[in-house]
């Protein structure tokens, strides 16, 4: 559906992205992950066609963005980060306008229009000029905008920066709803983000990518392993650590912290694919140690995040 | 067509629900009709010539105040990114920009249409004349729209477009009536370069293929600058 090659993008000789390749396959969720700065919204910016790329080609299904940019633009709905609309139209002559912009006939458009303004909740806000909208009902008159013309592919900026968690989770519901018949890209730098919506990340930084993958995969690879957490009360440090090392699946035992209420913290880092924590269970009931705290800690995005994105 | 349609029908849209338009409209009125009107019975002459020579002045400061936001505006909201992604070309925007400005300018003239009536009743008033300054006032419009909207996509900030706008088309109307302060080599091409005597002649009621020339080659060059300036802003 989408291939990008060899894409660079170069600001006054300051390089925003760098020799990037990726391809993009009908119907995924993919996620452009990365700090600020990274080239995530200049790479959505060259793949909707508002930026020129210096140099490298991207390819949306037959058509190359040099020679059919118009052809392109028809197929994508995007969205710019924080939804930059007319502020001074009110929410039914912006939509109107998109869909007069994007040629839909006119049936046509007022079906689309009504079944998007159920879809995105702006049924309430419809004679609201945009300028008087919060951020989160911005948003989703954005997102109606960028979904005007049923394009085979979203692009989303950022879609849920400055967002409190329930317009979040609004938004969230709107994208997922729409994903059932979309390839969708979306770029962001909170990772519970592209872990809750994304079949696949793409991890960029300072312009080049450095990981791209599955999002379970990714979570998965090798060097990141699971960790159980518990605290005990009443036991002493190496009696407890002995005991645990002892279990089947336990690599490693690691008093993490001392907390103030005297209970000890420990670590247990775990072989890949092993939960012991029924044997943990298990082998502090046969002492008289207080079980207060026991949990599984995955290894998230956001260590993969650092370890992918540390500065040397 | 359509996009273009659409750009040309939200553009005047936005200038006529917003205060801007009843504001310029108002002041335009207002101060074109005072001058005209106090030397009029003086003159006491039936035609309007006095109050087509106005018009080069007053447009060189109400056309810039029509055109500066229209991409200053999308430039500081950022709505030229959400622009540009829908499937229009770049000749549509800015002809659509252009044409709407057009439109607006036509819309301010419509009401001076008052002044021929009545000038009618009071005296014989000769109509070639009339109708030549209203075609000569739509051409000089055009012509200051489209270097209006050159000074707006340079710059973010509408007072800048403004300015920029009013000083090119001010200095176009008084070029021509600064010809002593120029080389005699170059007194050809600077009289040709002012938009007053060209505007002039169309208001005498001579439609000349050369002064149809002229406005139309500034509407080019305002329009293609234009289009040049955004596409280096990428």
């Amino acid at each position: 559906m989408i291939e990008v090659e060899n894409l660079s993008k170069y600001y006054d000789g300051f390089c925003a992205v760098n020799r990037i390749d990726f391809s993009i396959q009908k119907g995924e969720i993919v996620g452009l992950l990365g700090p600020n700065g990274a080239g995530k919204t200049t790479t959505l910016r060259m793949l909707t066609g508002y930026l020129p790329p210096t140099s490298g080609n991207i390819k949306i299904k037959d058509f190359s963005i040099r020679s059919d940019l118009i052809a392109i633009k028809h197929l994508m709905g995007y969205l710019p980060e924080s939804a930059p609309l007319y502020r001074s139209m009110l929410v039914y002559d912006y939509l109107e306008y998109v869909a007069r912009v994007r040629g839909l006939e006119d049936k046509r458009r007022h079906d689309r229009i009504r079944e998007l303004s159920e879809l995105c909740g702006l049924r309430e806000i419809m004679h609201f000029s945009i300028g008087e909208l919060s951020r989160g009902l911005k948003q989703r008159v954005g997102l109606a905008h960028a979904m005007m013309s049923d394009p085979e592919i979203l692009v989303l900026d950022e879609p849920t920066s400055g967002l409190d968690p329930n317009q979040i989770v609004e938004i969230r519901d709107i994208i997922r709803h729409a994903a059932k018949e979309k390839t969708i890209v979306l770029s962001t730098h909170i990772l519970s983000e592209a872990e809750a919506t994304c079949d696949r990340v793409i991890i960029i930084h300072r312009g080049k990518i450095v990981a791209d993958d599955d999002t379970q995969r990714l979570m998965e690879i090798s060097g990141l392993k699971h960790v159980v957490t518990l605290s005990l009360r009443q036991a002493s440090a190496e009696a407890a650590m002995d005991r645990l090392k002892a279990i089947d699946g336990v690599l490693d035992v690691q008093e993490s912290s001392q907390s103030e209420d005297g209970a000890l913290d420990l670590a247990v880092t775990c072989r890949e694919g092993s939960d012991p924590r029924e044997a943990i269970y298990h082998a502090v009931k046969q002492t008289d140690w207080i079980l207060i705290d026991l949990h599984l800690k995955t290894q998230n995005l956001e260590t993969i995040f650092r370890e992918l994105t540390r500065e040397d | 067509m359509r996009p273009l349609a659409s750009i040309v029908a939200k553009e005047v849209k936005d200038y006529f629900v917003s205060p801007i338009a009843y504001i310029v409209i108002s002041v335009f009125l207002l101060v074109t009709g005072w001058i005209f009107f106090t030397t009029f019975f003086l003159f006491n002459h039936a035609d309007m010539r006095s109050f087509f020579s106005l018009l080069p002045m007053a447009f060189s400061f109400v056309i810039p105040a029509v055109t500066m936001r229209l991409f200053s505006e999308e430039l500081s909201v950022g709505s030229f990114e959400v622009l540009l992604t829908l499937p229009v070309s770049f000749s549509d925007i800015v002809v659509g920009k252009f044409l709407a400005a057009v439109l607006f300018v036509a819309a301010t003239l419509a009401p001076t249409l008052a002044y021929p009536l009545v000038i009618s009743f009071l005296g014989d008033l000769d109509w070639g004349p009339v109708v030549g300054g209203y075609a000569g006032a739509l051409l000089l419009g055009a012509a200051f729209s489209a270097i209006g909207l050159f000074a707006s996509a340079l710059t973010r900030n509408q007072i800048i477009a403004f300015i920029v706008g009013a000083l090119i088309c001010f200095s176009m109307t008084v070029i021509d009536k600064m010809l002593f302060f120029f080389p005699d080599s170059l007194l050809g091409v600077i009289a040709y370069l002012g938009a007053g005597t060209h505007f002039d002649s169309i208001a005498k009621g001579v439609i000349d293929s050369r002064d149809i020339l002229y406005f139309a080659s500034f509407v080019f060059i305002g329009l293609y600058a234009a289009t040049l300036t955004l596409q280096n802003r990428q």
